[in-house]
C-alpha cells in the first residue's frame, strides 16, 4: 500500500499552481519520479507527495491538484484549501507554499497567488516555462517582483531541468531561517471595500460567540463564494442559522454598493496590475502571433476539421500498426516461455500453473504495453506541443450532446482500440465528474478484444447473403453493428451516469489555450514511462493474481493423473515424429491424432467436473434465457481475465484443445453440430447475437477493472462498472435472443 | 461610451471589445471573473471551433476558449 501520509520527521512544502503551468514535470524535476499516490481521506483526490531529491534535509513535496482560485467550491478543489490552512487530518501542515506560476501568463496566474499570500504561510514563487518569456517577446523582472512582494522568486524551465537546483536550494534556505511574513497591509484584500471588512469582522464575532474560530480566509469565502463549500461544512455541523447571517450581510453589501463576488476579482486584478507594473511587459505586436496565424487554421471550419481527422487517423493508424510487432513479439516469447516449461517439467500441476497461470497471466498484462506506451507517446506529444487542448476545442461540440466536453473524445477514442490506456488518458480531464463518467464509459467501446469473439460467431453462424451486387455483406453488416453498439448504449449511459451519480453545478469550459510550442522530448518521456510503470504495478499485479484464480478454479478439484499420462505420451509421440523422418510417419501421425482427441476429451471431462464446470452448472438457469447451455456459460465465465479467452475456453470444452484461434474451421465446426440433449442445435443465429452482445457490453476484462480501480483509488467504481455493465449485457443479450427467436 | 452592450458572443474573427459587464454571481460568473475577464478590459476574437461552438478569445495576453452558454453571460461594447 502507498503510504498516506508523509514521512514523519520529514519537513514538508507544499505544490501549488494553475492547470497547466508545468506542474508535474516541476514534481518529477524536484523529487524524481518516485512519488507516493494515495488518497485524501474522504474524497477521491489523488494524493502525490515526493522527497526532495539531492538535499542535505529530508524534505517532502505534497503535489496540490492544479486549481485557478482558491474559492473551493467543491470537496475536490477544497483539498488544496484544506492542505495549506492544515485542516486536513493525519496531515502535517506543510511549512511552504510554493507557487508555480506560468512565466508567460503572469497576469492570470498571480489571481492564486494573490489567494495564497493571504494564508499566511511563506511563499516560494516559481516562474516556470521560463523559456517562453523570450520566445514570446515578454519582458519579466523576476526581481523587482520579488523585492515588491517581499518573497523569493525562482525562474525555471522544468522540461528542461533549468533552474531547479537553484529553487532546491531556495527551499532548504527558507526552511532554515523563515523570512519575515508580508503585512496584511500588502494584501489584494487590503484593497477590498471598507464595508466588506466591517462585515468580516461581524460575521468573526457572531461565529466565535457560537463557539467557532474560522479563519479571517474561511471568513472572506463565506461572505464571498454563495453557497460555497464552507457554507455547507458550517451548515452540516449544525449551524444552519449560518445561511440567513450570510444572506443578511450580503444584502448589505449590494446596498452599500459592494457587488458580490465582482468586488473580489476586481480588487485582486487592480493589485495584480500595480504590482505587475514595469516589472512584467509585453510587446503589443498589431500582427498576430505566430500561434494566433496556426489556429487561424486549425479552427477553420474545414481546414481545421479536417486536420483533426488526420491527427486522430495517424494516431490510431499508429496504434494498430506500429503495436502489432512488439504484440507479437510478447506472445512469441510467451510461447517460448511455455515450450522451454514445458520441456523442462513434465506434465502436472506445477507445469499447468506456471504455463497457464503464470506465464499466461503476465503474458496478458505485458501485452498491452505496445499499445499503451504508443498511445501515450503521441498524448504526450500533442500536449506538449499544445494541440492537445486545441482537439478538445475542435471536439467540444459534439460531446456536449452527451453532457461531456471535448477532452472526453481521445480518451473515448483510444478506447477503441484498448480501455486501459483509455481509462488512463482520462487524467488529461480536469473535471472530476466528467472525468468519472468517461472512465465510466470507456469500457463500452469495441476494444480490439472484442474482434476475435465477433469474428468467430459471425463466421460460423451469420449467413453469408451478399446486397447490392455483392458490395454489402450480411457479415459484414452485423460486425459493423457489433463494433457500434457499445457507442451506442454508452450514449445514453452518459446521460443517465451524469443525471444521477455525478448531478451538480453546470460544467464549465473555460479552457486555456497556450501558444504551440516544440514538444520537449524529456518531457515526453517521462510521461510515457510513468504510464508504463505505474500500469505494470499496479494493474499488473491485480491482473495476476486474477488469472491465477480463475486458472485454480479450472484445474481444481479433478484428478489430473490421467490426463497428465496422456498429455505425456502425446509429447512423446510428437517428439518422435520430429527426431525420426521415417516413412511410417503417416502411421504416426494417426497416432498423434488419437492421443491428441483422447487429451482433448479427457481435458474437456475435467472441465465439466472442475470448480468452473460446476459454477457453469449452476448458472444454466440464469444463462438459459439468453440461449446458452453450460458451456457458453462457463466460457463466459473464465474469460473474466480477457475477453478473447472465450474462444480458447470454447475450444477446451468442444475437446478440441486449447490453441483455437477465432479462424479454427475446427471450432466453427463444432460450434455448428453442438447440440442440448434433447437435440436440438445449441447454437442458432440468436445464440450466436446474443453471445456478441452480451460481449460487446460486459465488463469481462480484468485489465479495464484494475485500471478503473487504480484510476479512482477505491474497489467501488470497478465493482460499479462491472455490476452495471453485465447488468446491460444480461438484459441486451436476453432482448436479443428472445426477439430472434420470434423472428426467425 | 455611447455604444450598445452587445453579447460576447455576437463578436467576430478578429474583432475587439471592451468588457462591460458580467452578468450572474454563480459559479460561472466568478470562474470568468477568476480568469481575468473584468469590467473595462480588452477581449479579442480569434476564432470559432469548426463545429461552431467554443470560441477562442484573447484577454489579458492569453488565449482562452469560452463556450456560447458562457460567453454569453459577457456583455462588451464593441471597439470601432
Amino acid at each position: 500500500m502507498p503510504s498516506n501520509t508523509v514521512t514523519k520527521d520529514a519537513r514538508v512544502v507544499a505544490l501549488i499552481g494553475n492547470p497547466n503551468t508545468g506542474k508535474s514535470s516541476l514534481f518529477n524535476a524536484l523529487c524524481g519520479m518516485n512519488a507516493r499516490v494515495g488518497n485524501y481521506p474522504g474524497v477521491t483526490v489523488e494524493q502525490k507527495v515526493g522527497r526532495l531529491s539531492g538535499t542535505t534535509d529530508l524534505i517532502d513535496v505534497i503535489d496540490l491538484p492544479g486549481t485557478y482560485s482558491l474559492a473551493a467550491r467543491s470537496a475536490d478543489e477544497a483539498v488544496a484549501v484544506n492542505v495549506l490552512s492544515g485542516e486536513i487530518p493525519q496531515q502535517i501542515k506543510p511549512e511552504v507554499a510554493i507557487v508555480i506560476l506560468d512565466a508567460s501568463n503572469v497576469e492570470r496566474n498571480l489571481y492564486l497567488f494573490s489567494q495564497i499570500y493571504e494564508l499566511g504561510l511563506p511563499v516560494i514563487v516559481v516562474m516556470n516555462m521560463w523559456d517562453r518569456v523570450t520566445s514570446e517577446g515578454l519582458t519579466v523582472n523576476a526581481e523587482l517582483l520579488s523585492q515588491r512582494l517581499g518573497v523569493p522568486v525562482v525562474c525555471t524551465s522544468a522540461n528542461k531541468r533549468k533552474g531547479i537546483d537553484e529553487l532546491k536550494k531556495t527551499i532548504e534556505a527558507i526552511l532554515r531561517s523563515p523570512v519575515a511574513t508580508p503585512q496584511p497591509e500588502q494584501f489584494a484584500r487590503a484593497m477590498f471595500p471598507a464595508a466588506f471588512h466591517e462585515e468580516v469582522k461581524q460575521l468573526t464575532h457572531w461565529l466565535e460567540s457560537q463557539g467557532r474560530k474560522p479563519s479571517t480566509y474561511q471568513i472572506d469565502r463565506l461572505l464571498i463564494d454563495s453557497d460555497g463549500h464552507f457554507q455547507k461544512l458550517i451548515c452540516q455541523s449544525g449551524l444552519s442559522d449560518i445561511a440567513t447571517k450570510i444572506d443578511e450581510a450580503r444584502s448589505r453589501l449590494q446596498t452599500a454598493g459592494c457587488k458580490v463576488p465582482m468586488f473580489e476579482t476586481k480588487a485582486r486584478y487592480a493589485w495584480i496590475r500595480k504590482l505587475i507594473d514595469g516589472a512584467v511587459v509585453r510587446q503589443e505586436s498589431r500582427s498576430a502571433s505566430p500561434s494566433d496565424r496556426i489556429d487561424r487554421w486549425l479552427t477553420h471550419r474545414w481546414v481545421g476539421m479536417l486536420f483533426f481527422v488526420l491527427v486522430m487517423f495517424v494516431v490510431f493508424q499508429s496504434i494498430t500498426l506500429f503495436a502489432k510487432y512488439p504484440m507479437d513479439g510478447i506472445q512469441w516469447l510467451q510461447s517460448q516461455a511455455s515450450s522451454g516449461v514445458e520441456a523442462m517439467l513434465g506434465p502436472g500441476a506445477l507445469r499447468s500453473l506456471i504455463v497457464d497461470g503464470i506465464i499466461g497471466g503476465v503474458g496478458g498484462v505485458i501485452v498491452f504495453l505496445p499499445q499503451i506506451a504508443i498511445l501515450f507517446l503521441f498524448i504526450a506529444i500533442l500536449e506538449d506541443c499544445g494541440y492537445m487542448a486545441r482537439a478538445a476545442f475542435v471536439m467540444d461540440k459534439l460531446m456536449t450532446t452527451v453532457g461531456l466536453s471535448g477532452k472526453s473524445f481521445l480518451p473515448l477514442m483510444s478506447s477503441f482500440a484498448c480501455a486501459v490506456p483509455g481509462i488512463m488518458a482520462t487524467r488529461t480531464i480536469e473535471s472530476r465528474k466528467d472525468r468519472m463518467v468517461t472512465l465510466l464509459i470507456a469500457p463500452l467501446m469495441s476494444c480490439s478484444a472484442r474482434l476475435p469473439v465477433y469474428v468467430l460467431m459471425v463466421s460460423a453462424f451469420v449467413p453469408e447473403s451478399k446486397y447490392l451486387g455483392g458490395w454489402v455483406t450480411l457479415q459484414g453488416m452485423v460486425l459493423m453493428f457489433m463494433q457500434s453498439l457499445g457507442a451506442l448504449v454508452a450514449i445514453p449511459v452518459a446521460w443517465l451516469l451524469k443525471k444521477f451519480f455525478f448531478p451538480g453545478e453546470p460544467a464549465t469550459f473555460l479552457m486555456e489555450l497556450h501558444s504551440y510550442k516544440w514538444p520537449s522530448p524529456v518531457v515526453i518521456y517521462q510521461r510515457v514511462w510513468e504510464r508504463l510503470v505505474s500500469f505494470v504495478v499496479r494493474a499488473g499485479t491485480l491482473i495476476f493474481c486474477t488469472s491465477i484464480l480463475v486458472w485454480a478454479a479450472v484445474y481444481f478439484p479433478g484428478d489430473h493423473s490421467s490426463l497428465d499420462a496422456s498429455v505425456a505420451n502425446l509429447e512423446n509421440l510428437q517428439s518422435e515424429v520430429s527426431v525420426t523422418e521415417s516413412e511410417s510417419e503417416s502411421e504416426k501421425n494417426i497416432g498423434i491424432e488419437q492421443a491428441q482427441e483422447l487429451v482433448n476429451q479427457k481435458r474437456s471431462a475435467l472441465i465439466e467436473g472442475s470448480f468452473l464446470g460446476m459454477v457453469g452448472h449452476r448458472i444454466e438457469p440464469f444463462v438459459k434465457p439468453l440461449g446458452w447451455d453450460w458451456k457458453i456459460g462457463v466460457a463466459v465465465v473464465a474469460s473474466f481475465p480477457a475477453r478473447e479467452v472465450i474462444i480458447a475456453t470454447l475450444g477446451t470444452i468442444y475437446s478440441l484443445g486449447s490453441d483455437q484461434d477465432e479462424n479454427s474451421q475446427g471450432l466453427q465446426h463444432q460450434m455448428q453440430v453442438a447440440e442440448w440433449p434433447d437435440g436440438k442445435p445449441v447454437f442458432s443465429l440468436a445464440t450466436a447475437l446474443s453471445i456478441m452482445v452480451f460481449f460487446a457490453l460486459c465488463a469481462q476484462c480484468s485489465a479495464t477493472l484494475m485500471t478503473i480501480r487504480r484510476e479512482t483509488n477505491s474497489w467501488r467504481w470497478p465493482i460499479f462498472s462491472f455490476v452495471y455493465m453485465t447488468t446491460l449485457a444480461y438484459i441486451g443479450a436476453w432482448l436479443t435472443y428472445q426477439c430472434f427467436r420470434i423472428w426467425s | 461610451m455611447s455604444l450598445p452592450k452587445i453579447s460576447l458572443d455576437e463578436l467576430q474573427r478578429g474583432e475587439s471589445a471592451v468588457i462591460a459587464e458580467i452578468i450572474g454571481d454563480d459559479v460561472v460568473a466568478s470562474r470568468l471573473m477568476e480568469m481575468g475577464l473584468i469590467e473595462d478590459e480588452p477581449i479579442a476574437m480569434v476564432g470559432r471551433a469548426p463545429m461552431g461552438d467554443p470560441t477562442e478569445y484573447a484577454v489579458r495576453g492569453y488565449r482562452i476558449s469560452l463556450r456560447k452558454s458562457e460567453s454569453v453571460r459577457v456583455l462588451v461594447r464593441k471597439v470601432p
